[in-house]
């Protein structure tokens, strides 16, 4: 990931072998079926803020200074020796299904998917990294790693950050910091959050109350895809709600200190319910196999809500640990965008419940059959 | 109900009342219904109660009797109002009596603690120092020193030549 001698893009395509299908097709580190490991923060994701000095906000730019607001960054992106062989795109080149795709994969977000002319985004070949560009703000730097790993993703994008620096004049103020379009991401311009899988503070009722705990703490909670406080898949998304006043490691380190302590929440919500009531958490857990085994109508709320508490099986030992990444590359797969493209059509919402309940049956037709036998609370 | 909260926004009947507690505050926005969709207060993934916070903290009282407007891209407080954001990065110049208020309430700190951009801030000081010997330069042709003038011109040279290095 060191910055490349001279290999300057001269034209467009030089460096851009890869396409937006390629991409889909390319395993990352989020779908690849080996990497998952970690039991409850299922990936960390950091990014960063940047604007260029001297031009108008992507929101308040005519077309033609965000056309060459996008080009000069999509210049300094692409000579990055992490964004080599990547995939470098204009979001009105990306069909629908593509950018549900990006967006179900955090890739993209909702406002860039939904943007107007002169926006684009590049993608590394890993999927790691991806720089949104005229978003909210000229960049959005992100980096996603499985599991736990805000320090490994801050490392990487801070360099990355840097690299940047060297060829772009980044909109800058000594008392406020980097400048961005909202005051609310003002100073680090960086927000880092944690996707984590909390199936049992949502059984115990015990969310609101983990949720109001940790606004005070200066943090943010919500759903994987917006879904609410009762998240689907009761998967939830954990991040740091300041940006100025504190330092970029100052804020990952209170974060993760309140992600431990979420986790620590979690351990004990789950090992309380297997002592005071295994039958109706076994019970659950049963059904869910059940229904993904035989079900033929699955809408994608109930899918993600079986798989977590599948996944929750393989964390207490109902089901082999090589289990857990079947059911993280499902969260995904099950996505209305990614169910769309892998049938390579269109299709409406109850058709799209039809073939989410196909894939899931024959997923798990040979998925090993649940052991409750095993079972021992102390297994994270 | 005898006396409905007013939304913080449109000024219509409230009905959707958030609270939301952030390093021991407590902040409150009461919005009407359309105002709650619009803002995207039901997809809490896109809401953000500091933003609306920012918007509602800026009545329009206050940005009529300014009247302060960005030089550089004629932004107007009004708009930041409807926008929640800034036109470009000068506005944050432009707005600071306004904006100033604001940021207690909406960060940890009001002063930026965090990484520096060096090179850049590098570079900009040579551009900020090469702007100020141009001045200087015209204005020593214009009163005839020209030992002045020539000292200048020498110094353009070199600060031209360090701001080539600096780039790319």
């Amino acid at each position: 990931m060191k910055s490349t001698k001279s290999d300057k893009p001269s034209g467009k395509s030089s460096a851009n072998p890869m396409t937006i299908g390629s991409l889909i097709d390319t395993p990352s580190e989020l779908t690849d079926s080996s990497s998952s490991k970690s039991a409850i923060v299922l990936m960390t994701r950091i990014r960063l803020a940047r604007n260029l000095a001297g031009h108008p906000f992507p929101g308040w730019a005519k077309p033609a200074q965000r056309e060459k607001i996008l080009g000069a960054c999509r210049e300094a992106v692409t000579a990055t020796g992490a964004m080599k062989r990547g995939l470098a795109v204009g979001v009105d080149e990306l069909g629908e299904l593509e950018k549900r795709i990006l967006v179900e994969r955090h890739l993209i977000s909702r406002e860039l998917s939904g943007s107007k002319q002169g926006s684009g985004v590049v993608i590394s070949k890993d999927q790691a990294f991806s720089v949104m560009i005229n978003e909210e703000d000229h960049l959005r730097i992100q980096m996603l790693r499985a599991g736990f790993q805000l320090k490994k993703a801050w490392a990487s994008i801070t360099e990355m950050d840097s690299l940047l620096e060297d060829s772009l004049d980044f909109a800058f103020s000594p008392t406020l910091g980097y400048l961005t379009a909202c005051p609310t991401n003002l100073g680090t311009g960086m927000r880092a959050s944690a996707m984590m899988h909390l199936p049992a503070l949502v059984i115990a009722n015990q969310m609101e109350k983990v949720v109001r705990a940790v606004n005070q703490l200066g943090m943010v909670v919500r759903g994987l895809f917006g879904e609410g406080s009762d998240a689907s898949g009761s998967i939830f998304q954990i991040s740091n709600q300041t940006t100025l006043g504190e330092s970029e490691e100052e804020i990952l380190k209170r974060l993760s200190g309140v992600l431990q302590s979420i986790i620590e929440h979690e351990l004990n919500a789950r090992a309380r319910l297997l002592e005071q009531d295994s039958g109706k958490l076994f019970d659950k857990i049963g059904r869910a196999y059940g229904i993904l085994q035989n079900g033929h109508i699955l809408s994608s709320n109930e899918a993600m809500n079986l798989l977590s508490l599948i996944r929750l099986g393989v964390d207490l030992g109902v089901f082999p640990d090589a289990k857990r990444s079947v059911t993280d590359r499902l969260f995904i797969e099950a996505q209305p965008g990614h169910l769309q493209y892998a049938q390579k059509g269109e299709f409406e919402a109850g058709q799209r419940d039809l073939l989410r309940a196909e894939r899931l049956r024959s997923e798990f037709a040979n998925f090993a059959r649940p052991d409750f036998t095993l079972s021992s609370p102390g297994n994270n | 109900m005898a006396n409905p909260l007013k939304c913080d926004l449109c000024s219509k009947p409230a009905t959707v009342h958030l609270t939301q507690i952030l390093d021991n505050k407590v902040h409150k926005v009461d919005l009407c219904e359309d105002c709650a969709q619009e803002k995207g207060v039901t997809d809490p993934s896109g809401f953000s109660l500091a933003d609306l916070l920012l918007k509602a903290s800026l009545n329009p009282e206050a940005t009529v009797a300014t009247g302060v407007r960005c030089e550089q891209c004629g932004f107007t407080p009004n708009d930041f109002k409807k926008q929640g954001r800034f036109g470009c990065p000068a506005c944050y110049g432009a707005f600071k009596g306004i904006l100033d208020p604001m940021l207690e309430g909406m960060h940890k700190g009001i002063v930026h603690s965090g990484k520096v951009p060096q090179k850049a801030l590098e570079r900009k000081s040579l551009y900020d120092k090469l702007t100020q010997l141009e001045v200087d330069l015209s204005e020593a042709i214009k009163a005839e020193r020209y030992e002045d003038a020539a000292r200048c011109r020498d110094e353009i040279n070199q600060v031209r030549q360090a701001v080539g290095q600096k780039q790319r």
